[in-house]
Order: C-alpha cells, then structure tokens, then sequence
C-alpha cells in the first residue's frame, strides 16, 4: 500500500524558479525511504510540500493527515527555556488544535512514547542541556506524538558524530520495524542511507535522477 | 514602612499608578518571555518610539486625549514591523531600529517646531506617575484581561511556535496568526504603559523579566510564572524606592529589574559550580 502518493509535481520559489520539475513518486506504507542529493537539489524543498509548508505547488499529492517531522536542527533555537516533557508533550498539538489544555490521552501518550524512547526518566532536564544525539532522540519521540503512521526528518544526523548517528539510524529502523512506521528522509550521509534504506531517490536540480533499491544506487543518477 | 506604605496608598495617584503598573508588568512579562525567545526583544523599543511619535503629533494637533490615538497607530506599526521582519530582503533588528528612529525624529522635530522641549515631553520620556487619569485605569484593566485570557487560551500554542515555528506549522498551527497577535498585544501593553514607564524604558520591563527569569529556570512553564512573579516584585519594590527618595518611578523599576537579573545571574553561575 502507498501512504505518499506524489503526481508531477513542480515548484518554483519566487526568486528560485523550477525548484522542482516533474516529481513523481511513491512511499510504500512502513518503508525506509531516503532522498539524497546535493545541497539546492530540492531535498528540503520536496518534503515541505508534503508537509504542507509550501504551497502553490501544482500537480497531486496524496498523503496521510497526520505526519510527524523533525525539521533540520538548525532552525530550533539553542538556550531555550523547555524541559523534555514539554517538547514531546507539544508534538501531540495536531490531535486537538482546538482545545486549550493538554488532554490527559495526549499526556499518556507522551509519557508512553517517552518510555519506549528511553527518555522517561530524564523527562524534567532541560531540552538545551542534552547531547545533539539526545536532542534528535527527543524531537523523534514528539514527531511519534503527532502520527502512528510515518515520519519526515530533515536530515536527522547532520552534526552527530558517526556512533551517535548510526544510533539514530538504528533507533528508525526498529521503529520501522517494530512499530511499521514508515520513514521518510532527507540525508547528506549516503553510506548510512543505503545501509539502511529500503528505496533510495536521489535529485538533482529539482529532478528526480534515481528511484530504486539502494543495492544498483550510483551516486549521480544512472542517467 | 507599613506607616509609609500606607500613606502612599493614601494618594489617589499612587493607587492608580499600582493598579496600572502590577497589571502591565504582568501582562508585559508574559508577552516578554515569547518576544525574547523568537528574538523579537527591541520591538517594545521600536514601538515605544512610535508611541512617543504619535504622542507628540497628537498633542501638537490639540487632540484631548492621545491615547485613542496612539493606539491604533502603534498596533499598526506593530504589524509592519513584524512583516518587514519576515520580508529577508531588510531584517527585523534594522526594520526595528529604522522606524523607532524615524518615529523619534519626527516626534522631536515636531516638538521643536510647536511646544519645544517642556516638561510634559520630559514626561513622555521618562515617564511620569501623575499620568495617570481615571480612563488610564479602565483602559489598563481591560487590555490587561485581555492579554491575560488570550494567553491562557492560546499558552500550548505560543510555546509550539516559540519554540520550533516549522514544526507547529508542520502540526497546522497557523504560525502568523500568533505571532500577529503577539504582536498587537506588546502594541497594547506598550501604549498603556509607556506613560508611566517612559518612552525611554519601558521596553526593559518586557525583556527583564523573562531573561531574569532564564538565568535559572530550565522550563517553559517555571519561565513564565517567574518572569511574572519577577516582574510584579520589581514594580511593587520600584514604585516604594521611588516615592521614598523621589526618584523617577520607571528608571528605579529598571534598576530594581536590573538587580534582580544581577543576583540571578550570580545564583546561575554558583550552580553550575
């Protein structure tokens, strides 16, 4: 079953032009899929569609109504005053953006996906204080709060030294695994992608150059 | 000082002026502790500028009560700022520092040309407790309640945006609509209290506050309830040290507020040992 459906695609940003070009494709349903390109290649700029962030984009995309992210860690601001329960506890906000509490289901559910991410007992620190491997840990259990179904990272491992990058590597994999919720990624790093990926796609400018398993992927498109 | 303190309440004035001040300071903590955390710290500055801008225009024109005035121009302005601040072409610190300039000269420039210099421009920049009229009181309580409630209301959703705008968009927050209303709200608490604080300082007891509060607290929640405790204290004690030694009401809450961040800091610098 695919959970993303994605039908010739094109974006232009008002001073990019052709950001994307003719995007087609599919995310099967508890798959590990990764997008690798250069930088400006139109990684970042293809998953905000799917989120929603961009819009005015045409052509069609069929997506669940609830996705996690974790957006690239330079956008969140360092010293900011939030413990990790509060930051988790904010990824449930998309279950009931209407309501003015938390309610106690999304509380539970917090604390739930904070257990299983081995985050619990650290639940008072202060999001600011913990290791970037920690951080990513943290932003990974509330983009969990905020779907059962699949998960957009921006390039999760960027700034992580290589132990601390294979973890969340093999945190994705066992949530995939265990818990079949689909990754869909944005990565630099094509070693661990294709180690780990079941479907790699590689852009360049905007273009889609490589959508198949990582085992024939050569780094520049087989066009 | 229970004997002093209870003639200071004796003046109907100083009743006003506590009434207005506890219920600004909270308010402007609370507004403080996003606008310092999404980098937006010199807009109160900004805003006061234009305040001051506005006053002045207003006074020169005969308007009987300036206030009516000023605060759909600031609210405005407020807005401005903040869209030129999200344009990348010119950034929100230089959008900040070219309107509170302009708005400055232009209320000097017209002060020059009508009153000159005098005592009530003195107190525009300053600050003045006596300012206080009966419609000030009424105005402040109603702003107040209103800043409060919306940010009870809408407290999940501020601290999504605060504390990561893609991600709260990503989860269907509209992230523009938030920050325009805090927006309003700082034009709102602004206005109503730059006449007691001054044009000069009343920025401080938006800022002060909230990064008094950072220097020890770790959590978003213990921020705000302390930045509001904080800023409630620095008022109350402000307003005492001012009337005792006669000293200009905003500027000693200042100081107060700037040893508060002071002690702060020194208790932040011995935990971490």
């Amino acid at each position: 079953m695919d959970l993303i459906q994605i039908k010739d695609l094109n974006y232009s940003y008002p001073t990019k032009k052709n950001t994307l070009k003719h995007i087609n494709l599919k995310v099967k349903k508890s798959s590990f899929t990764c997008i690798v390109g250069e930088n400006g290649s139109g990684k970042s700029t293809l998953l905000k569609c799917i989120l929603g962030l961009n819009n005015g984009y045409s052509g069609e995309i069929i997506k669940p109504t609830k996705i996690g992210y974790l957006p690239q860690k330079s956008k969140i601001q360092t010293n900011f005053p939030a413990t990790i329960e509060e930051v988790v506890l904010s990824g449930t906000i998309s279950n009931n953006i209407k309501s003015i509490f938390y309610k106690k289901e999304d509380k539970e559910n917090a604390m739930h996906i904070m257990n299983k991410m081995g985050i619990a007992d650290i639940k008072n620190k202060c999001f600011a204080d913990l290791s970037g491997g920690q951080q990513q840990r943290v932003l990974i259990a509330r983009a969990l709060c905020a779907t059962k179904e699949i998960i957009v990272l921006d390039e999760p491992t960027n700034g992580l030294d290589p132990i601390i990058a294979n973890q969340i590597y093999e945190l994705l994999n066992k949530l995939k695994k265990k818990e079949n919720i689909t990754i869909l990624m944005v990565s630099h790093d094509i070693e661990r992608a294709l180690k780990y990926a079941d479907k790699v796609i590689e852009l360049i400018d905007g273009e889609i150059v490589y959508d198949g398993n990582p085992e024939n992927f050569k780094l520049g498109g087989d066009k | 000082m229970i004997q002093t303190v209870t003639e200071m309440m004796s003046h109907t004035f100083i009743q006003r002026a506590i009434i207005v001040g506890v219920l600004i300071s909270l308010c402007a903590s609370l507004l403080g502790v996003s606008l310092v955390l999404k980098r937006y710290s010199m807009i109160g500055d900004g805003l006061s500028h234009v305040g001051f801008g506005v006053l002045t225009v207003a006074t020169a024109f005969g308007a009987t009560s300036p206030l009516y005035i000023s605060i759909p121009c600031v609210t405005i302005s407020a807005i401005i700022l903040l869209k030129i601040g999200s344009n990348s072409k010119i950034k929100s610190d230089s959008a900040i520092a070219l309107i509170s300039s302009s708005a400055l000269a232009i209320g000097v420039a017209v002060t020059s040309l009508t009153t000159g210099m005098n005592t009530d421009i003195c107190n525009f920049m300053f600050g003045s407790i006596l300012a206080m009229s009966k419609s000030d009181v009424i105005l402040s309580v109603i702003v107040s309640l209103f800043v409060a409630i919306l940010f009870i209301i809408y407290y999940r959703k501020l601290f999504a945006i605060t504390f990561d705008e893609e991600f709260a968009k990503a989860s269907g927050l509209k992230a523009k609509r938030y920050t325009n209303i805090i927006a309003v709200l700082t034009a709102l608490i602004i206005v109503v209290g730059m006449r007691m604080m001054g044009v000069m300082l009343i920025s401080s007891i938006i800022i002060f506050p909230a990064l008094t509060s950072m220097r020890i607290f770790k959590s978003f929640k213990k921020v705000i309830v302390s930045s509001a405790i904080i800023s409630v204290i620095s008022f109350l004690t402000g307003i005492y040290l001012s009337y005792i030694y006669n000293i200009s009401t905003g500027a000693m809450i200042v100081i107060v507020n700037l040893v508060l961040f002071i002690i702060f800091s020194i208790i932040e610098k011995i935990i971490h040992e």
